[in-house]
């Protein structure tokens, strides 16, 4: 059992400072593997060294496999966390590193052994037992901080941005075999801490957005918690939207026109855009945003959907796909379209641009989405 | 890399000879004189014609315990080292590592008390050794000289901790460990090189110290070494004796020689270690 749960959980450094955290309240479950995401300065490290006991919860409660842990040190929370310079001893060989924290725990000599072995088995470090972390590569010494982690058989694994100090590939590989781990451990929940949305995309079964700069203070600390098709496809709000998916979400300002069950009118540039949501909790008349993410537009001169004409600005050919920068006329900001790769548009072109009104969010004057009516992945 | 010009060779080893000459000749003359005897000594010839040990046999079987003067010595100052180590070390934890208020004007106290020279306390010393009651006794000799090595190895340990990595200690943290373990088990094999030198240098300190050795010790027995040279007497009141002083000075050199040659690689890594990225 290691169902972990956070109760109003704020963090102020000191006296006289805006709260670091704020009303962090969620749960994370058995096994689950659960990834702190959000932008830098929005207090997910915090967060993550309040879990291990770094650092004091100024208030609320955290629980633990239903024990409140707020006064617990770290040694005595059940967890183990692999840091971000991997921090591992630089005067023990590999084996000791990975026996260290079981020796200062008192565990007798057969038992390490024999954790440290099956450790090591499940990471391949077997060859690398006797020698000093100065003499392993970045991959190597990552392997050896998850098997320090390992070896203590702990209720709840800790990540701080684990993959940060490798080069591309070799996070792209890592990133795979903590996948795996997760997998093969089973029943231990893990909490992982990135800025990178791939990591969190790929690793997640659910992730937790936060909130930075004055957002923590007005709406707390957890912008939106979920799995990471809701949070693509269900952004809470704008800044949810914004953050999940690369290149971000366009936004265009309107005006909300009317709105049924099914769905709702929106005037964008004079025109009306019909969107798939239910936006019957939205005074009519109220100014609103409309949010279309560049892969989901059409670039089509007839067809579905609302037409919207735009002016090629600038094109970034991936392979692909190509990025194509439009502007959609005036008082409309610049939109990035994600289209075909193989066709070739010169800057300047007039293209004609279509909203489904499936592919639609509608955000209210607050930032705050209105529900997709439409059947989304889960 | 360039082939050095002839001449550039020649002035390079010319410059090199003479700065081994001039710090490494007063210890040879020192040396050879400490081979001479009677008239000897006072011929000019630098190389002995009839090299002998006379000065050393009777430097221990002389009046004065010259032995236990070397062995007084080596006590104090390895209890000296001991003892600094093992405050400094914890001292340099708390200041390098723990954050508190005040911290800074501690860390320049500690700064200014050194500063102070050794005549400047003698006399409040001297009544500190007195109310401890180790007038008189080799071992409290350890009292200021701890006084006078602490500052200079807390000062010089808190720079070197406060480079460890923050995440090394956090892991041990971690792993359960105490504030003790974490000094002892996980940073203390890092500060060796520091450590080294450091010591070194309160031992160096100590064993060459003087005036209150001097001060704080009238009986013979219990006196250290510097002063037992500058005790030794010639036969008549107006004879200096050379050869033995020599001889005794010779004797003295040669632990701190031994010592340096045997750390000698930990000491320049720790002197240098922290000005580059390893």
């Amino acid at each position: 059992m290691s169902r972990i749960e956070f109760n109003k959980v704020c963090k102020r450094y000191a006296p006289g400072l805006p709260l670091t955290i704020k009303d962090a309240t969620l749960t994370i479950d058995d096994g689950e593997f659960c990834v702190f995401v959000g932008p830098s300065g929005c207090g997910k490290s915090t967060l993550l060294r309040c879990v291990a006991g770094l650092e004091d919860i100024s208030s609320g409660d955290l629980s633990i496999a239903g024990v409140r842990v707020n006064d617990l040190p770290p040694a005595k929370r059940g967890v183990a966390m692999v840091f971000q310079s991997y921090a591992l001893y630089p005067h023990m060989t590999v084996r000791e590193n990975m026996a260290f924290g079981l020796q200062v725990m008192g565990a007798d000599k057969a038992a390490i052994a024999r954790k440290v072995q099956n450790a090591a088995d499940i990471l391949q470090l077997g060859p690398l037992m006797d020698r000093l972390p100065k003499a392993l590569s970045g991959g190597q010494r990552q392997r050896v901080a998850i098997g320090r982690a390992i070896v203590k058989e702990p209720k709840l694994f800790l990540f701080d941005e684990p993959l940060s100090n490798l080069d591309a590939a070799l996070r792209v590989q890592t990133r795979l075999e903590i996948a795996k781990l997760h997998r093969d451990l089973g029943s231990a929940s893990m909490i992982y801490v990135t800025h990178d949305q791939v990591e969190a995309m790929t690793l997640a079964d659910k992730i937790v957005l936060l909130h930075t700069g004055k957002l923590i203070d007005e709406r707390g600390s957890v912008a939106q918690v979920g799995s990471p098709m809701t949070l693509y496809h269900r952004p809470a709000s704008t800044f949810v939207a914004g953050f999940i998916g690369s290149p971000k979400m366009n936004l265009l300002p309107g005006k909300l026109v009317g709105a049924e069950a099914g769905h709702a009118l929106v005037e964008v540039a004079g025109q009306p855009v019909r969107a798939a949501v239910d936006a019957r909790a939205v005074a009519a008349g109220s100014a609103v945003q409309i949010g279309i993410r560049p892969e989901h537009i059409v670039v089509a001169d007839t067809g579905e959907g609302a037409a919207l004409p735009a002016t090629l600005l600038h094109v970034e050919r991936l392979g692909d796909a190509s990025l194509l920068y439009v502007n959609p006329g005036a008082g409309l900001p610049t939109m990035t379209v994600r289209a075909e790769g193989s066709v070739v548009r010169p800057a300047g072109t007039a293209l004609s641009l279509r909203l489904l009104p499936e592919a639609l969010h509608v955000f209210d004057a607050a930032g705050q989405a209105c529900m997709r009516t439409v059947e989304l992945p889960v | 890399m360039n082939q050095r010009p002839l001449l550039g060779s020649v002035a390079l080893y010319a410059a090199a000879a003479l700065v081994v000459c001039i710090s490494v000749g007063p210890f040879l003359y020192m040396v050879l004189t400490s081979l001479k005897t009677g008239a000897a000594l006072f011929d000019p010839a630098i190389w002995p014609k009839q090299a002998t040990t006379a000065n050393y046999t009777a430097l221990f079987e002389g009046a004065q315990p010259f032995g236990r003067h070397l062995l007084n010595s080596v006590i104090v100052a390895t209890v000296t080292v001991g003892g600094a180590m093992v405050l400094a070390v914890t001292a340099s934890y708390a200041l390098g590592r723990i954050r508190f208020k005040g911290k800074g004007l501690l860390m320049l106290t500690l700064l200014g008390v050194s500063m102070f020279p050794q005549v400047a306390v003698l006399s409040g010393m001297f009544e500190l050794i007195q109310a401890l009651g180790l007038f008189n006794r080799t071992l409290g000799l350890v009292v200021p000289y701890t006084i006078f090595t602490l500052p200079f190895t807390v000062w010089i340990l808190t720079t070197f901790m406060r480079d460890l990595p923050g995440e090394l200690e956090e892991a041990a943290i971690m792993d359960g460990c105490s504030p003790l373990r974490i000094i002892f088990q996980v940073f203390l094999p890092l500060l060796w090189p520091a450590l080294v030198s450091t010591g070194l240098l309160a031992f160096i300190g100590a064993w060459n110290e003087f005036l209150f050795a001097l001060t704080f010790i009238v009986e013979d027995d219990q006196r250290t070494v510097p002063v037992g040279i500058s005790m030794i007497a010639g036969a008549t009141a107006y004879e200096i004796p050379w050869g033995s002083i020599m001889a005794a000075s010779v004797i003295v050199t040669l632990p701190l020689l031994g010592l340096v040659l045997v750390f000698q690689k930990k000491i320049v890594s720790g002197l240098t270690a922290g000005a580059v990225k390893g």
